[in-house]
Protein backbone atom coordinates (compact mmCIF):
# COMPACT_ATOMS: atom_id res chain seq x y z
CA UNK A 1 0.00 0.00 0.00
CA UNK A 2 1.83 3.50 -0.52
CA UNK A 3 2.13 5.83 1.54
CA UNK A 4 -0.68 8.10 2.57
CA UNK A 5 0.50 11.88 1.08
CA UNK A 6 0.88 14.50 3.86
CA UNK A 7 1.73 18.02 3.61
CA UNK A 8 5.38 17.91 5.01
CA UNK A 9 6.50 15.26 2.25
CA UNK A 10 6.78 18.81 0.45
CA UNK A 11 9.74 19.87 2.88
CA UNK A 12 13.00 18.69 1.07
CA UNK A 13 15.34 16.25 2.47
CA UNK A 14 13.04 15.24 5.35
CA UNK A 15 11.68 11.73 6.36
CA UNK A 16 8.74 13.27 9.32
CA UNK A 17 8.68 10.18 11.81
CA UNK A 18 4.92 9.75 11.83
CA UNK A 19 2.41 7.44 13.24
CA UNK A 20 2.25 5.46 9.31
CA UNK A 21 5.89 5.15 9.35
CA UNK A 22 6.47 3.95 13.52
CA UNK A 23 3.70 0.99 12.75
CA UNK A 24 6.38 0.42 9.27
CA UNK A 25 9.24 0.97 11.26
CA UNK A 26 8.67 -0.86 14.33
CA UNK A 27 11.00 -3.77 14.16
CA UNK A 28 14.24 -1.66 12.69
CA UNK A 29 12.99 1.01 15.74
CA UNK A 30 13.31 -2.19 17.98
CA UNK A 31 15.97 -4.05 16.61
CA UNK A 32 18.02 -0.40 17.51
CA UNK A 33 16.55 -0.42 20.63
CA UNK A 34 17.98 -3.98 21.43
CA UNK A 35 21.72 -2.30 20.82
CA UNK A 36 21.34 -0.48 24.00
CA UNK A 37 22.82 -4.25 25.93
CA UNK A 38 26.23 -5.12 25.50
CA UNK A 39 25.62 -9.05 24.42
CA UNK A 40 23.21 -7.74 22.06
CA UNK A 41 26.25 -5.66 19.95
CA UNK A 42 28.34 -8.82 19.84
CA UNK A 43 25.88 -11.15 18.70
CA UNK A 44 24.83 -8.52 16.06
CA UNK A 45 28.35 -8.26 15.11
CA UNK A 46 29.00 -11.92 14.76
CA UNK A 47 26.51 -12.45 12.73
CA UNK A 48 25.08 -9.09 11.57
CA UNK A 49 22.27 -11.23 9.09
CA UNK A 50 22.02 -13.87 11.50
CA UNK A 51 20.79 -11.59 13.97
CA UNK A 52 18.35 -9.70 12.08
CA UNK A 53 16.15 -12.79 11.60
CA UNK A 54 15.19 -12.04 14.97
CA UNK A 55 13.22 -9.20 14.58
CA UNK A 56 10.18 -8.60 11.50
CA UNK A 57 11.97 -6.84 9.32
CA UNK A 58 11.03 -6.75 5.21
CA UNK A 59 13.98 -7.47 2.81
CA UNK A 60 14.44 -4.06 1.87
CA UNK A 61 14.63 -3.12 5.68
CA UNK A 62 17.44 -5.69 6.09
CA UNK A 63 18.79 -4.18 3.07
CA UNK A 64 19.25 -0.71 4.52
CA UNK A 65 20.42 -1.88 8.07
CA UNK A 66 23.21 -4.37 6.34
CA UNK A 67 23.87 -1.47 4.17
CA UNK A 68 24.53 1.27 6.87
CA UNK A 69 21.48 3.21 4.28
CA UNK A 70 20.64 5.61 7.03
CA UNK A 71 18.12 7.56 4.85
CA UNK A 72 16.40 4.58 3.52
CA UNK A 73 16.16 3.26 6.94
CA UNK A 74 14.31 6.95 7.66
CA UNK A 75 12.22 6.10 4.79
CA UNK A 76 11.36 2.66 5.74
CA UNK A 77 10.31 3.51 9.36
CA UNK A 78 13.49 4.08 11.58
CA UNK A 79 13.72 7.11 13.91
CA UNK A 80 17.11 9.03 14.16
CA UNK A 81 17.06 8.38 17.82
CA UNK A 82 16.82 4.72 17.08
CA UNK A 83 19.18 4.43 13.78
CA UNK A 84 21.87 6.47 16.27
CA UNK A 85 22.20 3.09 18.36
CA UNK A 86 23.42 1.20 15.07
CA UNK A 87 25.78 3.98 14.66
CA UNK A 88 27.31 4.23 17.93
CA UNK A 89 27.63 0.30 17.74
CA UNK A 90 29.20 1.01 14.89
CA UNK A 91 31.88 3.70 16.81
CA UNK A 92 30.24 6.16 14.87
CA UNK A 93 28.90 9.57 16.71
CA UNK A 94 25.80 11.82 15.55
CA UNK A 95 27.86 14.07 13.36
CA UNK A 96 29.34 11.07 11.33
CA UNK A 97 25.88 10.07 11.13
CA UNK A 98 24.47 13.50 9.89
CA UNK A 99 27.70 13.88 7.62
CA UNK A 100 26.60 10.12 5.63
CA UNK A 101 23.05 11.15 5.28
CA UNK A 102 23.53 14.80 3.92
CA UNK A 103 26.18 12.67 1.22
CA UNK A 104 28.63 15.05 2.86
CA UNK A 105 32.44 14.44 4.45
CA UNK A 106 32.32 14.69 8.72
CA UNK A 107 34.81 17.77 8.25
CA UNK A 108 33.08 19.36 5.40
CA UNK A 109 29.75 18.79 6.93
CA UNK A 110 31.43 19.96 11.08
CA UNK A 111 32.19 23.13 8.73
CA UNK A 112 28.81 23.80 7.45
CA UNK A 113 27.78 23.67 11.04
CA UNK A 114 30.37 26.18 11.95
CA UNK A 115 29.93 28.30 9.39
CA UNK A 116 26.03 28.53 11.15
CA UNK A 117 24.44 25.73 9.92
CA UNK A 118 22.29 24.66 6.56
CA UNK A 119 20.41 27.77 5.53
CA UNK A 120 16.79 27.20 5.38
CA UNK A 121 16.56 29.27 2.30
CA UNK A 122 16.16 26.82 -1.11
CA UNK A 123 15.73 24.14 1.50
CA UNK A 124 11.91 25.16 2.70
CA UNK A 125 10.08 23.06 -0.28
CA UNK A 126 10.01 20.51 -3.25
CA UNK A 127 7.33 22.49 -4.47
CA UNK A 128 8.55 25.60 -4.83
CA UNK A 129 6.67 27.28 -1.51
CA UNK A 130 10.10 28.34 -1.11
CA UNK A 131 9.61 31.55 1.31
CA UNK A 132 9.00 31.82 4.63
CA UNK A 133 5.77 31.59 6.33
CA UNK A 134 3.68 35.26 6.51
CA UNK A 135 5.99 36.98 4.36
CA UNK A 136 6.74 37.86 0.90
CA UNK A 137 9.48 36.59 -0.67
CA UNK A 138 12.37 38.84 0.82
CA UNK A 139 15.29 40.23 -0.43
CA UNK A 140 17.13 38.27 2.41
CA UNK A 141 16.51 35.05 0.14
CA UNK A 142 18.76 36.74 -2.45
CA UNK A 143 21.11 38.20 0.01
CA UNK A 144 21.31 34.15 1.83
CA UNK A 145 21.94 32.51 -1.55
CA UNK A 146 24.73 34.24 -2.91
CA UNK A 147 26.46 34.14 0.67
CA UNK A 148 25.65 30.26 0.63
CA UNK A 149 25.40 29.25 -2.36
CA UNK B 1 0.62 27.94 48.63
CA UNK B 2 3.31 26.87 45.89
CA UNK B 3 3.33 29.46 43.52
CA UNK B 4 5.45 29.66 39.69
CA UNK B 5 8.05 32.26 40.49
CA UNK B 6 9.59 32.19 36.77
CA UNK B 7 10.31 30.26 33.55
CA UNK B 8 13.46 28.75 31.98
CA UNK B 9 14.07 27.76 28.36
CA UNK B 10 17.18 25.95 27.38
CA UNK B 11 18.50 24.02 25.11
CA UNK B 12 19.10 20.15 25.43
CA UNK B 13 21.68 19.29 23.12
CA UNK B 14 23.41 15.75 24.22
CA UNK B 15 27.10 16.89 22.71
CA UNK B 16 26.63 19.42 25.74
CA UNK B 17 26.47 16.68 28.27
CA UNK B 18 29.35 15.06 26.71
CA UNK B 19 31.04 17.71 27.06
CA UNK B 20 30.83 18.02 30.54
CA UNK B 21 31.03 15.02 31.09
CA UNK B 22 34.36 14.88 29.41
CA UNK B 23 35.72 17.97 30.65
CA UNK B 24 36.03 20.07 27.63
CA UNK B 25 33.70 22.94 28.73
CA UNK B 26 37.42 25.14 28.71
CA UNK B 27 37.98 23.93 25.03
CA UNK B 28 36.99 27.41 23.00
CA UNK B 29 34.17 25.84 21.34
CA UNK B 30 32.37 24.75 24.24
CA UNK B 31 33.58 27.54 26.07
CA UNK B 32 31.35 29.56 23.62
CA UNK B 33 28.31 27.71 24.73
CA UNK B 34 29.10 27.29 28.60
CA UNK B 35 29.86 30.89 29.18
CA UNK B 36 26.06 31.57 28.25
CA UNK B 37 25.19 30.33 31.09
CA UNK B 38 27.36 31.56 33.42
CA UNK B 39 24.77 34.36 34.18
CA UNK B 40 21.95 31.98 34.41
CA UNK B 41 23.87 29.96 37.19
CA UNK B 42 24.16 33.32 39.12
CA UNK B 43 20.54 33.92 38.60
CA UNK B 44 19.41 30.27 40.15
CA UNK B 45 22.07 30.22 42.81
CA UNK B 46 19.94 33.03 44.04
CA UNK B 47 16.65 32.63 43.12
CA UNK B 48 16.95 28.89 45.05
CA UNK B 49 13.18 27.81 43.94
CA UNK B 50 12.17 24.76 46.15
CA UNK B 51 10.93 22.51 43.35
CA UNK B 52 11.71 22.51 39.60
CA UNK B 53 9.07 21.22 36.74
CA UNK B 54 11.42 20.37 33.93
CA UNK B 55 9.97 19.47 30.57
CA UNK B 56 11.98 17.48 28.38
CA UNK B 57 11.35 14.75 25.69
CA UNK B 58 13.22 11.37 25.84
CA UNK B 59 14.78 9.96 23.08
CA UNK B 60 14.28 6.10 23.17
CA UNK B 61 16.04 5.82 26.02
CA UNK B 62 12.80 5.58 29.15
CA UNK B 63 10.64 5.11 25.73
CA UNK B 64 11.37 2.79 22.92
CA UNK B 65 8.59 2.67 20.41
CA UNK B 66 7.03 0.05 22.54
CA UNK B 67 4.86 2.98 24.44
CA UNK B 68 4.58 6.29 23.28
CA UNK B 69 2.61 8.65 25.58
CA UNK B 70 2.35 12.37 24.64
CA UNK B 71 2.86 13.77 28.01
CA UNK B 72 3.78 11.46 30.82
CA UNK B 73 4.23 13.16 34.01
CA UNK B 74 6.83 11.33 36.61
CA UNK B 75 5.53 11.16 40.14
CA UNK B 76 8.34 8.87 41.26
CA UNK B 77 10.94 9.78 44.61
CA UNK B 78 13.45 9.28 42.03
CA UNK B 79 14.97 8.96 38.87
CA UNK B 80 18.00 7.26 37.74
CA UNK B 81 20.35 8.61 34.70
CA UNK B 82 19.80 6.46 31.61
CA UNK B 83 22.44 4.56 29.91
CA UNK B 84 22.05 6.20 26.97
CA UNK B 85 24.62 4.01 25.00
CA UNK B 86 28.19 4.95 26.90
CA UNK B 87 27.29 4.41 30.37
CA UNK B 88 24.60 6.75 32.46
CA UNK B 89 26.27 10.36 32.62
CA UNK B 90 27.65 10.93 36.30
CA UNK B 91 24.85 13.47 37.17
CA UNK B 92 23.45 12.99 40.63
CA UNK B 93 20.01 10.80 40.65
CA UNK B 94 16.96 12.91 40.13
CA UNK B 95 15.04 13.34 43.54
CA UNK B 96 11.39 13.43 42.32
CA UNK B 97 8.44 15.97 44.70
CA UNK B 98 6.04 12.92 44.40
CA UNK B 99 3.16 14.71 46.53
CA UNK B 100 3.51 17.88 44.27
CA UNK B 101 3.59 15.43 41.17
CA UNK B 102 0.36 13.27 42.27
CA UNK B 103 -1.04 16.64 42.74
CA UNK B 104 -0.69 17.83 39.63
CA UNK B 105 -1.91 15.13 37.91
CA UNK B 106 -5.16 14.89 39.53
CA UNK B 107 -5.63 18.48 39.50
CA UNK B 108 -4.52 18.85 35.02
CA UNK B 109 -6.39 15.12 34.56
CA UNK B 110 -9.84 16.63 35.66
CA UNK B 111 -9.29 19.46 33.86
CA UNK B 112 -9.28 17.68 30.60
CA UNK B 113 -5.44 16.79 30.47
CA UNK B 114 -5.15 13.19 30.07
CA UNK B 115 -1.49 12.49 31.18
CA UNK B 116 -0.05 9.05 31.85
CA UNK B 117 1.24 8.53 35.71
CA UNK B 118 5.01 7.13 35.30
CA UNK B 119 6.14 5.82 38.44
CA UNK B 120 9.75 4.13 37.10
CA UNK B 121 11.54 6.20 35.02
CA UNK B 122 15.04 6.70 34.06
CA UNK B 123 15.81 9.98 32.83
CA UNK B 124 18.27 11.03 30.04
CA UNK B 125 19.87 14.47 28.58
CA UNK B 126 17.13 15.70 27.68
CA UNK B 127 16.43 16.36 31.44
CA UNK B 128 20.05 16.22 32.85
CA UNK B 129 21.26 18.59 30.52
CA UNK B 130 19.52 21.66 31.03
CA UNK B 131 19.93 20.81 34.97
CA UNK B 132 23.71 20.97 34.33
CA UNK B 133 23.11 24.35 32.31
CA UNK B 134 21.29 26.04 34.99
CA UNK B 135 22.77 24.34 38.71
CA UNK B 136 26.17 23.39 37.12
CA UNK B 137 27.46 19.79 38.21
CA UNK B 138 26.75 19.70 42.18
CA UNK B 139 26.80 16.50 44.22
CA UNK B 140 23.22 16.48 44.36
CA UNK B 141 20.95 18.11 42.75
CA UNK B 142 19.80 20.98 44.89
CA UNK B 143 15.60 21.12 44.54
CA UNK B 144 13.37 18.24 44.08
CA UNK B 145 12.96 17.74 40.19
CA UNK B 146 9.63 16.65 38.27
CA UNK B 147 9.90 15.47 34.70
CA UNK B 148 7.02 16.03 32.20
CA UNK B 149 7.98 14.18 29.16
CA UNK B 150 6.38 14.85 26.00
CA UNK B 151 6.57 12.89 22.86
CA UNK B 152 7.99 15.21 19.95
CA UNK B 153 9.95 12.02 18.55
CA UNK B 154 6.96 10.54 16.82
CA UNK B 155 4.47 12.73 14.92
CA UNK B 156 2.53 14.20 15.73
CA UNK B 157 3.86 15.95 18.90
CA UNK B 158 1.07 18.08 21.43
CA UNK B 159 0.04 21.39 19.34
CA UNK B 160 1.95 24.03 20.35
CA UNK B 161 -1.68 25.37 21.26
CA UNK B 162 -2.41 22.23 23.89
CA UNK B 163 1.45 22.93 25.39
CA UNK B 164 0.36 26.21 26.26
CA UNK B 165 -2.99 25.20 27.77
CA UNK B 166 -1.38 22.51 29.45
CA UNK B 167 1.09 24.80 31.34
CA UNK B 168 -1.97 27.11 32.35
CA UNK B 169 -3.55 23.63 34.12
CA UNK B 170 -0.06 22.92 35.56
CA UNK B 171 -0.20 26.26 36.91
CA UNK B 172 -3.54 26.25 38.42
CA UNK B 173 -2.77 22.89 39.94
CA UNK B 174 0.63 24.65 41.74
CA UNK B 175 -1.34 26.90 42.74
CA UNK B 176 -3.95 24.44 44.51
CA UNK B 177 -1.24 23.01 46.84
CA UNK B 178 -1.24 23.90 50.13
CA UNK B 179 2.61 24.10 51.05
CA UNK B 180 4.65 27.34 50.49
CA UNK B 181 7.02 26.21 47.67
CA UNK B 182 8.53 28.58 45.06
CA UNK B 183 8.61 26.44 41.67
CA UNK B 184 10.72 27.13 38.66
CA UNK B 185 9.62 25.42 34.97
CA UNK B 186 11.71 24.56 32.36
CA UNK B 187 10.68 24.34 29.04
CA UNK B 188 14.10 22.01 27.22
CA UNK B 189 14.76 21.08 23.77
CA UNK B 190 15.12 23.07 20.88
CA UNK B 191 16.08 25.35 19.17
CA UNK B 192 16.67 25.01 15.19
CA UNK B 193 17.92 22.11 14.20
CA UNK B 194 17.74 18.49 11.68
CA UNK B 195 19.49 15.65 12.38
CA UNK B 196 17.85 13.34 9.87
CA UNK B 197 17.86 12.62 6.76
CA UNK B 198 19.74 14.65 3.67
CA UNK B 199 18.76 18.22 5.18
CA UNK B 200 20.43 17.54 8.09
CA UNK B 201 22.60 20.54 9.69
CA UNK B 202 19.46 23.06 9.32
CA UNK B 203 19.48 26.20 11.26
CA UNK B 204 17.23 28.79 11.04
CA UNK B 205 18.81 32.05 13.52
CA UNK B 206 16.32 34.26 12.37
CA UNK B 207 13.13 32.04 13.12
CA UNK B 208 14.80 31.20 16.08
CA UNK B 209 15.14 34.53 17.12
CA UNK B 210 11.80 35.97 16.47
CA UNK B 211 10.35 32.89 18.48
CA UNK B 212 12.36 34.32 21.83
CA UNK B 213 10.90 38.15 20.96
CA UNK B 214 7.47 36.33 21.18
CA UNK B 215 7.84 33.78 24.10
CA UNK B 216 8.78 36.85 26.12
CA UNK B 217 6.29 39.44 24.91
CA UNK B 218 3.28 37.58 22.88
CA UNK B 219 3.30 34.05 23.72
CA UNK B 220 -0.10 33.40 21.81
CA UNK B 221 1.40 34.15 18.65
CA UNK B 222 3.34 31.36 19.19
CA UNK B 223 0.42 29.05 20.09
CA UNK B 224 -0.24 29.37 16.20
CA UNK B 225 2.62 28.28 14.59
CA UNK B 226 1.25 24.84 12.73
CA UNK B 227 3.40 21.83 12.99
CA UNK B 228 4.51 21.94 9.68
CA UNK B 229 6.10 25.45 9.91
CA UNK B 230 8.12 24.17 12.57
CA UNK B 231 9.28 21.40 10.51
CA UNK B 232 9.80 23.78 7.32
CA UNK B 233 11.35 26.57 9.30
CA UNK B 234 13.32 25.49 12.05
CA UNK B 235 14.29 22.03 10.78
CA UNK B 236 12.04 18.45 11.95
CA UNK B 237 13.49 18.01 14.97
CA UNK B 238 13.06 21.87 15.82
CA UNK B 239 9.76 21.03 16.13
CA UNK B 240 10.80 20.35 20.31
CA UNK B 241 10.08 23.97 20.58
CA UNK B 242 6.40 23.69 21.33
CA UNK B 243 7.79 21.89 24.34
CA UNK B 244 8.85 25.61 26.13
CA UNK B 245 5.20 26.33 25.39
CA UNK B 246 4.00 24.56 28.47
CA UNK B 247 6.47 26.40 30.33
CA UNK B 248 5.04 29.92 29.20
CA UNK B 249 1.54 28.63 29.54
CA UNK B 250 2.24 28.24 33.36
CA UNK B 251 3.65 31.75 33.56
CA UNK B 252 2.07 35.54 33.50
CA UNK B 253 0.98 36.94 30.27
CA UNK B 254 3.65 39.74 31.15
CA UNK B 255 6.56 38.98 32.28
CA UNK B 256 9.84 40.01 33.06
CA UNK B 257 12.91 39.05 30.72
CA UNK B 258 15.71 38.39 32.70
CA UNK B 259 18.06 36.62 30.51
CA UNK B 260 19.04 35.54 26.99
CA UNK B 261 21.38 33.95 25.28
CA UNK B 262 21.78 32.26 21.65
CA UNK B 263 24.66 30.70 19.72
CA UNK B 264 25.36 28.58 16.69
CA UNK B 265 26.19 25.64 16.90
CA UNK B 266 26.54 23.12 19.36
CA UNK B 267 27.18 19.59 17.41
CA UNK B 268 23.88 19.89 15.13
CA UNK B 269 21.98 22.02 17.09
CA UNK B 270 21.38 26.09 17.45
CA UNK B 271 21.56 26.44 21.23
CA UNK B 272 18.74 29.26 22.93
CA UNK B 273 18.11 30.26 26.15
CA UNK B 274 15.99 32.66 28.09
CA UNK B 275 14.67 32.93 31.65
CA UNK B 276 11.26 34.42 32.39
CA UNK B 277 9.97 36.22 35.87
CA UNK B 278 6.57 36.37 36.80
CA UNK B 279 6.46 40.13 38.37
CA UNK B 280 4.61 38.53 41.90
CA UNK B 281 7.48 36.48 42.58
CA UNK B 282 9.18 38.71 45.07
CA UNK B 283 6.69 38.31 47.48
CA UNK B 284 5.54 35.22 47.27
CA UNK B 285 7.52 33.19 50.37
CA UNK B 286 5.82 34.46 53.32
CA UNK B 287 8.86 34.59 55.38
CA UNK B 288 10.72 37.09 53.01
CA UNK B 289 7.51 39.14 53.10
CA UNK B 290 6.15 41.64 50.21
CA UNK B 291 9.13 43.68 48.60
CA UNK B 292 8.43 47.46 47.99
CA UNK B 293 7.40 48.50 45.22
CA UNK B 294 10.30 50.87 44.61
CA UNK B 295 12.29 47.85 45.24
CA UNK B 296 10.70 45.41 42.82
CA UNK B 297 10.43 48.42 40.21
CA UNK B 298 14.28 48.97 40.61
CA UNK B 299 14.96 44.95 39.99
CA UNK B 300 13.18 45.16 37.11
CA UNK B 301 15.08 47.53 35.61
CA UNK B 302 18.06 45.88 36.57
CA UNK B 303 17.04 42.70 34.83
CA UNK B 304 16.48 44.81 31.89
CA UNK B 305 19.53 46.07 31.67
CA UNK B 306 21.13 42.40 31.75
CA UNK B 307 18.78 41.66 29.16
CA UNK B 308 19.46 44.45 26.54
CA UNK B 309 23.06 43.85 27.19
CA UNK B 310 23.33 40.57 25.89
CA UNK B 311 20.74 40.82 23.00
CA UNK B 312 23.87 42.91 21.51
CA UNK B 313 25.67 38.95 21.32
CA UNK B 314 22.28 37.33 20.03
Amino acid sequence: MPRTPQDYDDIPGTFVFDAERSRQGYGINMFCMSLMKDENRKAFKANEAEYLKKFKLTPEQTEAILKRDYNRMLELGGNIYFTAKLGATDGRSFQQLAAMMTGSTQEAYAQMMLGGGRSVEGNRSKSGRDKPAGKSKAKSQKKSRSKRG
Amino acid sequence: MARIIAGVASSHVPAIGAAIDNKKTEEPYWKRVFSGFEKSKEWMAKTKPDVAIVIYNDHASAFSVEMIPTFALGCAAEFPPADEGWGPRPVPVVKGHPELASHIAQSVILDEFDLTIVNKMEVDHGLTVPLNLLFGSPKEWPCPVIPLAVNVVMYPPPTGHRCYMLGKAIRKAVESYPQDLRVVMFGTGGMSHQISGPRAGLINSKFDKAFLDNLSRDPKKLTRIPHLEYMREAGAEGIEMVMWLIMRGALDDKVDEVYRFYTVPASNTAVGHIILENRGKASTKSKRGAAPKRKLAAARSRTQRIASKHSASC
